[in-house]
């Protein structure tokens, strides 16, 4: 269908190097109603190499014991992987090892920032400067997840503080021209995402950091859909805390991370309470390890911790500029293909910003439920629907968008299969022009 | 291209229902009426049940909504079926559907008692898309329970 054969598109793999990437993923050879599976939802779940499910099985074969407890060898070895992967993890997102809290998702992450501070701001511990009240802002942008939505929705209506957002423009970037009236000396927080689950459009974190860093505000950043694809310096961007989920990028569902500066983190009452996270209790009171056990109470999932490390150590041997340059490739390639056929819209084209191999569109005349039944026929394997951001989708009038997510291990005859199947969803339903 | 499952699904019947659907548009003077909501990808659909005043007796079914070609002609082909029926007949019909619909395709809508409804049989075998058949149907459930409450 196209004639984008230009070598600049096939991204950084050759194509040897792209079919031993995908042999490492046994799910990719599956057959899906009759037809080569093409999983273009790796923004939803990522696939998962057997490096990473070797590691896992090792571990249960050979170490598995609860983590920080026990005096017994496999405790010892547990331990020693359960904090080796910490070190693997910390070391890939330019943190130091106790900056980073195991959570079971970014989600999870989200809620502990929330419900600590929310915590702080009953006088329940921490630091003055993260107590919230009637005055105080909590801001985030039109574009976010409900994940980093609804939290803050939740934060604010515990406290009595008021939320506001940075709305976005028709092009899908950020409207930074009301940065400064929205983002002030009131605001206390300021969450926001790296690069859009919906839009794929990467945002300027500097210039919101250093307008959050202006006022005073604590920064929270939506790692989900940029740790996975692109290379993150956590401390080179200079956010506050960060959340990213281990399933988008390789890893096992159960595991996300939280990243807190240090002395932030430690300014923070916990969440969670329970066993692991104390020094001493008593019948009225306990206290508190410094994070990141403080905010890891009970028993913690080991194994998916060993998992992640794996994925990111795969991640790493194939090289992070190298994958956000074939996703790049691939990303502007599904784009121009979506954008040429009649009747479909690319939500967030913003020129000049820089994009993941992601992209949501709407087909006129046809829902997305629709266009993804047709096209699972044919054994390719695309979002439907909201994707978790109802406002973004409100705000460029649509109920629902399909969305098609490249990750390493895609190509670009994936790409071209996703978009021939859209023009015939379009015959097929009757809505060509 | 497509298969024979996907044609199955998608019949001619349904798409003409989805593109030109009966019964849209609320209108007053309604016995009852409900709101329901697919979560998972935010299709809507508000129905209303007339009934003829003194009796059990449907005599119209009003929608409004928006969502995927099986969610609205669904609304659509459930209007052309429920016209006419009583209220208990109406909910035996729902009832049937139902359980059709759960059957993962083992068992055949009724066509007799459904209509063309029964066209929609082949979403059973896609349990991902019960829910958008299901929408207008779970609605009038709900508004037959209020009639019924009100009573």
């Amino acid at each position: 269908m196209t004639d984008t054969t230009s070598p600049t598109l096939t991204g950084a793999f050759s194509d040897a190097e792209l079919r031993d990437i995908r042999a490492d993923f046994a799910i990719l050879g599956t057959v899906v109603n009759g037809a080569p599976l093409v999983y273009l939802d790796s923004g939803a779940t990522s696939q998962k190499p057997r490096q990473v499910l070797d590691a896992e099985r090792y571990f249960y074969e050979h170490d598995n014991a609860a983590v920080h407890r026990g005096a017994h060898t496999l405790a010892a070895l547990a331990t020693e992987s359960f904090e080796d992967a910490r070190a693997v993890v910390a070391r890939f997102v330019g943190a130091a090892d106790d900056e980073i809290v195991w959570t079971s998702n970014a989600t999870e992450g989200i809620n502990l920032v929330a419900y600590a501070i929310s915590n702080a701001s009953l006088g329940r511990g921490g630091d003055d400067a993260l107590r919230i009240g009637p005055g105080d802002e909590i801001v985030v942008t039109e574009m976010e997840h409900h994940a980093n939505l609804i939290p803050w929705q939740e934060l604010a209506a515990r406290t009595g503080a008021t939320l506001r957002f940075i709305p976005i423009l028709d092009d899908g970037s950020l409207d930074l021209g009301r940065l400064d009236s929205i983002v002030t000396e009131r605001t206390r927080v300021l969450a926001f995402t790296h690069v859009s689950n919906v839009l794929g459009i990467v945002n300027p974190v500097d210039v919101l950091v250093a307008r959050a860093r202006a006022v005073g505000a604590v920064t929270v950043l939506d790692a989900c859909q940029s740790a996975p694809h692109l290379t993150l310096d956590l401390k080179a961007l200079g956010v506050d805390f960060a959340v990213f989920s281990g399933h988008k990028m390789l890893g096992p569902t159960g595991i996300g991370v939280l990243y807190g500066r240090s002395e932030l983190l430690n300014d923070l009452p916990p969440f969670l309470t329970g066993g692991s996270m104390i020094t001493t209790v008593t019948m009225e009171s306990a206290q508190y390890l410094p994070a990141p056990q403080r905010f890891e109470a009970g028993t913690q999932r080991v194994s998916q911790t060993v998992g992640l490390a794996a994925a990111v150590r795969y991640l790493e041997t194939v090289g992070m500029h190298r994958i956000a340059e074939h996703e790049a490739a691939l990303g502007e390639r599904l784009v121009a293909g979506l954008a040429a056929l009649p009747g479909v819209t690319v939500l967030g084209q913003a020129a000049g910003l820089h994009r993941v191999g992601l992209a949501s569109f709407d087909l006129a005349g046809v829902h997305s439920h629709d266009v993804g039944q047709f096209l699972d026929d044919r054994g390719i394997a695309v979002r439907v629907g909201h994707h978790c951001a109802q406002p973004l989708h409100r705000r460029f009038g649509v109920t629902s968008t399909t969305r098609a997510s490249a990750y390493l291990y895609s190509t670009a005859d994936e790409i071209d299969q996703v978009v021939d199947g859209v023009r015939d969803a379009a015959t097929f339903f009757g809505v060509t022009r | 291209m497509s298969s024979t499952e996907l044609q199955a699904l998608y019949q001619e019947l349904i798409l003409d229902h989805s593109r030109h659907p009966q019964g849209f548009g609320l209108k007053d003077g309604a016995a009852a009426q409900s709101h329901q909501v697919n979560p998972t990808c935010g299709d809507e659909v508000t129905l209303q049940l007339h009934v003829e005043p003194g009796t059990d007796t449907v005599t119209a079914v009003t929608w409004e909504g928006h969502g995927c070609a099986i969610s609205q002609s669904s609304a659509s082909l459930f209007t052309e079926m429920a016209v006419g029926l009583t209220l208990p007949d109406l909910q035996g019909r729902i009832d049937l559907f139902r359980t059709a619909m759960r059957s993962r395709g083992a068992i055949e809508p009724d066509e007799e008692l459904l209509g063309d409804a029964a066209a929609l049989g082949g979403v059973s075998k896609y349990i991902a898309r019960v829910k958008c058949a299901m929408l207008a149907w779970v609605a009038a459930e709900h508004a037959i329970a209020q009639v019924n409450a009100a009573r």
